[in-house]
């Protein structure tokens, strides 16, 4: 018992920034919905997380590269080339819908093996490398979509946008009212696709040689060449499970807008919004410390922004200087212990 | 010697770096339950031959057998799993994973394909009570303990592969004395067991006291190898340096009465400082010795301005001064200068040019306002060189290209550039050649006789003993003993540094507990 | 013939290497337009010195820039510092412009200095959070429409002007570039930022203001975008909401493929120059060619990755 508590102060001590991150986001939607008329509702819930899977995808996507120490400015770019693919392929019989989103996550899963390579085989720095592939990917998007558009399957949209009641009734898997399944009925369809996809890759990967070597590389890339752990396998991983990641967010914004648009400020946008989210959620720009849990936390803290900007009528105008005061003071807060280091040489690293 | 087959032979190694030939034609050997020590000067391929055993350079020609098996060992893993493990001098560790995790780092036990944690757990608490580290726990970050602790971790990470030959680089300089002795122990064990050992480092009385065989490397070539006992201290130096040396340290002066030019009254800092006492005198210098992490090292960043929130008093010919940054350090009215612990990440800018690394610390005494001026910085660069006689092909080449003890020079010789009153020194001759040694600790007795005050941080007591006027000993973040003239010896270094209290001279009333 | 044997230097291949290119963008369009048309527009002098006056906003950004890059940071506040400054300096107008827009630039790199510098938060994501705040700022500021404030002639005149048949943007352009290489080649703050790009550590330990030093490259940063955003107001007679947009990854590459190390501490100023008329010409080859959009962006992207390539790749680590 002695021992368990020990284990989990240890466990909060080496992971300060994410639990900060995951205390303040708890605390933020409480009150959140509190102030919400419709506080505490399935629907809310709903509104809510269908508004963040796309960022909370990016955000995993971008974890995994800033792990390794590097950055990957294409994020945005191959979640906007996943969802024009998507946009033209998600349709049809089931089958086809099927296969069209399997081709979609294995253009953005090829899309970050190529980052990788170019990494791992060209030696070129990962932000440099990144942000012309990113360049790429969104010509490509271009050419499949020149104007925003699209026909996505609208059962899977409704089905997948909603709660469990309204998936199971759309496709009549059971009797969406029987009396065993009211219990989950309420849970929210993408909550539930954040959940299974996110933590049911990253919690097994964590434990894998490889993905600890993801660690060990942006920790200390020389002590990992010198212990022999697969540096190339882990780096061209890193980046080919942001492609994957990226590819899945495309994929959900073309199911949920049923559409694709290879909007070039908005892949942008994805891409800044990634590294700010994992950066809220105790992820380390350096490398090595953080995971993609905490990032889910990071994209949430942004996303409740603007969900309080909307119960609370702050003028639009406002909004954007809003976010980045917040982010602005945000990452200056959790620098002021730099200002207590006693010795100024830890400064450095 | 054991006439048995070599567990390790190398067969006409060679190994080539550009134009450089680091290791030519070695043939060398080694075998099961003995512990072995390379010695040679830098430069000489001890580093590059070890590289090649355990897998992290391919050589140029030639061959390597393990057990009388042909082996190309293409990475060190692949070494490892022939038995071939190596404790490297840079550390081979990741800060941010667990010790447990560093432990078992390349082949962690598994469960379902995943790596199982708890399993690793307490794997790793059975290696680190086998080498007495009980205290360290395997969930804490490598990034949290000392640097003496994360040595052990090497340590235990290493035996985690079960080698049959065990690899140590100078694997006991950054160790305290109790970790040095468990270590010591510890080979012995694994010579019983069987394991080879192969050993290197600078401080003679450690090679003598561990080994059984010697081997001399120079120029990248293996000079000769003899069992211990078989030629004396001095032979063995001459084979090193493949000349005869004179005295190493310069003589001494008498003992005298020094003008002070700094004190120290009191100072502290976090828990590392409890309060020194100490004074420099003009044209002294005054060796800090004791354990290694009893605060010398603090002391020295303290009086540079690196440290925050110091409290006491220091004293510069009688003024009371504050520093608050080097840049405040260096300038007057004290002119500190501070050579780093770490010349690769805290002295050189490794990639830039020779002459930028001089001049680096004094762009103020080569510039009109903010605007360089290029005769004057001609000429510094010049004088830098000539004074240090730093071995340069041209002086825009880049401070990467120089061997470790010419580097070295260079961060010395940029701290001369400044003119400095007061020269603090934080062991300048780790891991240095006995040449380039030599020339350092004349240098020091050079600027001493200019009227330079000298503070001297070393971890070699043979050091302090022949360089300084006068050795303030630390323990425990205080100065316990000061030693003079002939009362530097290393009984009385050793004891002080112990703490145990039968030293002759100088008790600083109060500093025992 | 004997040729004298050339040494190149690391830092000097990419320059060799991009000027090549140069050449080839060069030949490649003209040999198209000989193709379709059956002139040669691109080698007269005409032509490129338009090409330079377009070239000298990106051109003026990219300077700046270079001196956070070389200290292994990075100024994501770009866009929104041309942007605000160029906003404000229509706003105030008068002869109270240029100076308006240089002090907002002034402002901003001494906030990301004092965050990136002082408060040693990542550079990567303190200048995004600034330039956020920024566009934040300017969308208040102008409630969300392209301000109706036109600008000034002075602004207009060393934008479009000319004197001599050359584009006083040059001449601007110019300037800059002889005031960075002057800061970097023969001053105490360029040895400074090239210490503290390399080791921070020992730079510090040497008795350097590194703070200091990481904040005045900033500064210039901020100076040199919020110039480039003024002149780029002045070229299209006023501001516009993200006006900047555009130049913050072409001025990170330009950096880049002019042989500047992402990670600092390496890099001559003539890169940048040529990183930055490279990526002009490249542009300017495509419009002609009529490319759409989309084939533009690919073929930005594989360039640089190419040339990267070529300039050949990164040290492996071994020990």
């Amino acid at each position: 018992m002695n021992d368990y508590k020990k284990s989990l102060k240890l466990a909060i001590g080496q992971n300060m920034g994410f639990t900060v991150a995951t205390v303040g986001l708890l605390l933020l939607w409480l009150l959140y919905n509190i102030l919400h008329p419709g506080g505490f509702s399935s629907a809310v819930l709903i509104q809510n997380t269908n508004e963040s899977v796309v960022i909370v995808f990016v955000a995993i996507a971008q974890t995994f590269p800033i792990l390794l120490g590097g950055l990957d400015l294409s994020v945005g770019a191959v979640m906007t080339l996943a969802n024009c693919v998507a946009s033209a392929l998600m349709s049809g019989s089931p089958i086809q819908i099927l296969i069209g989103a399997i081709i979609t996550l294995l253009t953005g899963t090829a899309f970050g093996f190529l980052n990788g390579m170019i990494v791992v085989y060209g030696r070129i720095q990962p932000i440099i490398a990144t942000l012309a592939t990113g360049s790429i990917a969104i010509g490509l998007a271009l050419f499949i979509r020149p104007q925003p558009g699209g026909d996505v399957d609208g059962d899977l949209g409704w089905a997948l946008t909603n709660d469990l009641y309204e998936l199971v009734y759309t496709y009549g898997w059971w009797d969406a009212d029987a009396a065993w399944f009211s219990p989950f009925a309420w849970i929210p369809v993408p909550l539930l696709i954040i959940i299974i996809v996110g933590f049911g890759i990253w919690l097994p990967f964590k434990k894998t040689v490889t993905g600890r070597t993801i660690y060990a590389v942006g920790s200390s890339e020389s002590a990992a060449f010198m212990s022999g752990l697969p540096i190339e396998r882990a780096k061209l991983t890193a980046f080919t499970m942001a492609g994957f990641f990226a590819a899945c967010g495309g994929l959900y914004l073309a199911i949920q807008t049923s559409s694709g648009n290879a909007d070039m400020t908005q892949a942008g946008s994805y891409t800044l919004n990634s590294i700010a989210a994992v950066v809220l959620g105790g992820t380390s720009l350096f490398g090595g410390v953080g995971g993609a849990i905490g990032s889910l936390v990071g994209a949430l803290l942004l996303r409740m922004l603007s969900f309080y900007f909307r119960i609370m009528s702050i003028d639009p105008l406002l909004q954007p200087l809003i976010e980045g005061v917040v982010l602005l003071v945000a990452v200056s807060l959790g620098a002021l212990r730099t200002l207590r280091t006693k010795n100024r040489l830890r400064l450095f690293r | 010697m054991p006439q048995s087959e070599p567990i390790l032979r190398m067969a006409g190694i060679s190994k080539s770096f550009g134009a450089t030939q680091a290791l030519q034609d070695v043939d060398f050997s080694c075998f099961t339950g003995s512990i072995h020590a390379i010695l040679g000067e830098n430069g000489a391929g001890k580093s590059t031959l070890i590289k090649i055993m355990s897998g992290v350079l391919d050589p140029t020609a030639g061959e390597l057998f393990v057990e009388g098996g042909l082996v190309n060992f293409q990475s060190p893993t692949q070494a490892a799993k022939d038995g071939v493990v190596c404790i490297f001098q840079e550390l081979s560790l990741v800060p941010d994973l667990s010790v447990a995790d560093n432990i078992f780092l390349d082949s962690p036990p598994k469960k379902w394909g995943l790596i199982d944690k708890k399993t690793q757990r307490e794997q790793a608490r059975v290696l680190l009570a086998r080498i007495k580290c009980g205290d360290i726990d395997p969930r804490a970050l490598v990034k949290d303990l000392s640097l003496s602790r994360r040595q052990m971790v090497e340590i235990a990470k290493a035996l985690s592969k079960k080698p049959k030959v065990l690899i140590l680089d100078e694997a006991t300089s950054a160790l305290s004395s109790q970790d040095v002795d468990t270590i010591y122990g510890l080979l012995g064990e694994l010579k019983d067991e069987g394991v080879c050992c192969l050993f290197i480092s600078h401080k003679m009385h450690e090679v003598e006291r561990l080994c059984d065989t010697l081997s001399v490397f120079r120029n990248g070539k293996h000079i000769e190898t003899f069992a211990k006992g078989a030629k004396s201290d001095d032979e063995i130096v001459k084979l090193m340096i493949g000349r005869t040396v004179d005295a190493q340290f310069p003589a001494k002066p008498p003992p005298k009465d020094y003008e002070t030019r700094l004190s120290i009254r009191d100072l502290k800092w976090e828990r590392q400082l409890k309060g020194v006492d100490l004074t420099l005198g003009r044209g002294e210098i005054v060796g800090l010795g004791g354990l290694d992490g009893q605060g010398q090292k603090e002391l020295l960043l303290a009086l540079f301005g690196v440290l925050r929130s110091v409290e006491g008093e220091v004293r510069v010919d009688d003024q009371i001064v504050h520093t608050g940054s080097p840049a405040e350090a260096k300038a007057s009215p004290t002119n500190f200068a501070l050579v780093p612990e770490d010349r690769k990440t805290e002295g050189l800018m490794l990639p830039m040019s020779i002459a930028d690394n001089l001049m680096i610390a004094s762009l103020d005494k080569i510039s009109d306002g903010p605007v360089v001026s290029p005769s004057k910085e001609k000429e510094a660069v010049a004088n830098g060189i000539k004074q240090l006689e730093i071995k340069v092909g041209s002086p825009h080449h880049a401070v990467s290209t120089l061997s470790g003890g010419n580097q070295q020079k260079v961060v010395i010789a940029k701290w001369l550039c400044t003119n400095p009153d007061i020269v603090l020194l934080n062991d300048p001759t780790r891991g240095i050649d006995v040449g380039t040694k030599q020339e350092i600790y004349k240098l020091i007795r050079a600027l001493a006789d200019e009227g330079k005050s000298i503070l001297l941080y070393s971890t070699d007591y043979d050091e302090l003993i022949g360089c300084c006027d006068r050795v303030a000993v630390m323990y425990d973040g205080k100065i316990t003993v000061e030693l003079k003239g002939d009362e530097i010896s290393e009984t009385s270094i050793v004891s002080a540094a112990l703490n145990i209290g039968d030293t002759p001279a100088h008790q600083k009333p109060g500093a025992m507990q | 013939m004997n040729f004298p044997t050339i040494n190149i230097s690391s830092e000097d291949k990419p320059i060799l290497i991009a000027s090549g290119f140069i050449l080839v963008i060069l030949l490649i369009g003209t040999g198209y337009t000989l193709a379709t048309q059956g002139t040669m527009p691109l080698l007269t002098v005409n032509y490129l010195l338009q090409q330079l006056q377009s070239g000298a906003f990106l051109g003026i950004a990219a300077a700046g820039l270079m001196l956070v890059i070389l200290h292994g940071h990075i100024d994501l506040s770009i866009p929104w510092t041309m942007t605000a400054a160029a906003m404000m300096a229509t706003t105030v107008g008068g002869e109270l412009a240029l100076p308006t827009g240089l002090a907002v630039g002034v402002c901003i790199g001494l906030v990301n200095g004092i965050g990136v510098g002082y408060l040693r938060v990542p550079s990567m994501i303190f200048t995004l959070g600034l330039d956020s705040a920024m566009r934040g700022l300017m969308v208040a500021h102008t409630g969300g429409y392209a301000p109706a404030d036109t600008a000034t002639p002075f602004m207009r005149f060393l934008a479009s002007g000319k004197f001599m048949g050359v584009p006083m943007s040059v001449f601007v352009w110019a300037f800059v570039s002889l005031v960075i290489v002057f800061l970097l080649k023969k001053t105490t703050f360029g040895k400074s930022i090239y210490a503290t790009g390399n080791n921070e550590a020992a730079a510090y330990l040497s008795g350097i203001k590194t703070r200091r030093v990481i904040l005045g490259a900033f500064v210039v940063s901020g100076v040199c975008a919020a110039l480039a955003g003024v002149l780029l107001a002045g070229y299209s007679a006023k501001a516009y909401q993200g006006m900047g947009n555009a130049f913050l990854l072409p001025s990170i590459a330009a950096v880049v493929l002019g042989g500047t190390h992402i990670l600092g501490g390496k890099g001559k100023y003539i890169g940048t120059l040529i990183g930055v008329v490279l990526l002009v010409l490249l542009n300017s080859v495509l419009s002609i060619m009529q490319m759409p959009e989309a084939g533009r962006q690919v073929i930005y992207g594989t360039v640089i990755i190419t040339m990267l390539l070529v300039y050949g790749r990164g040290q492996k680590v071994t020990s």
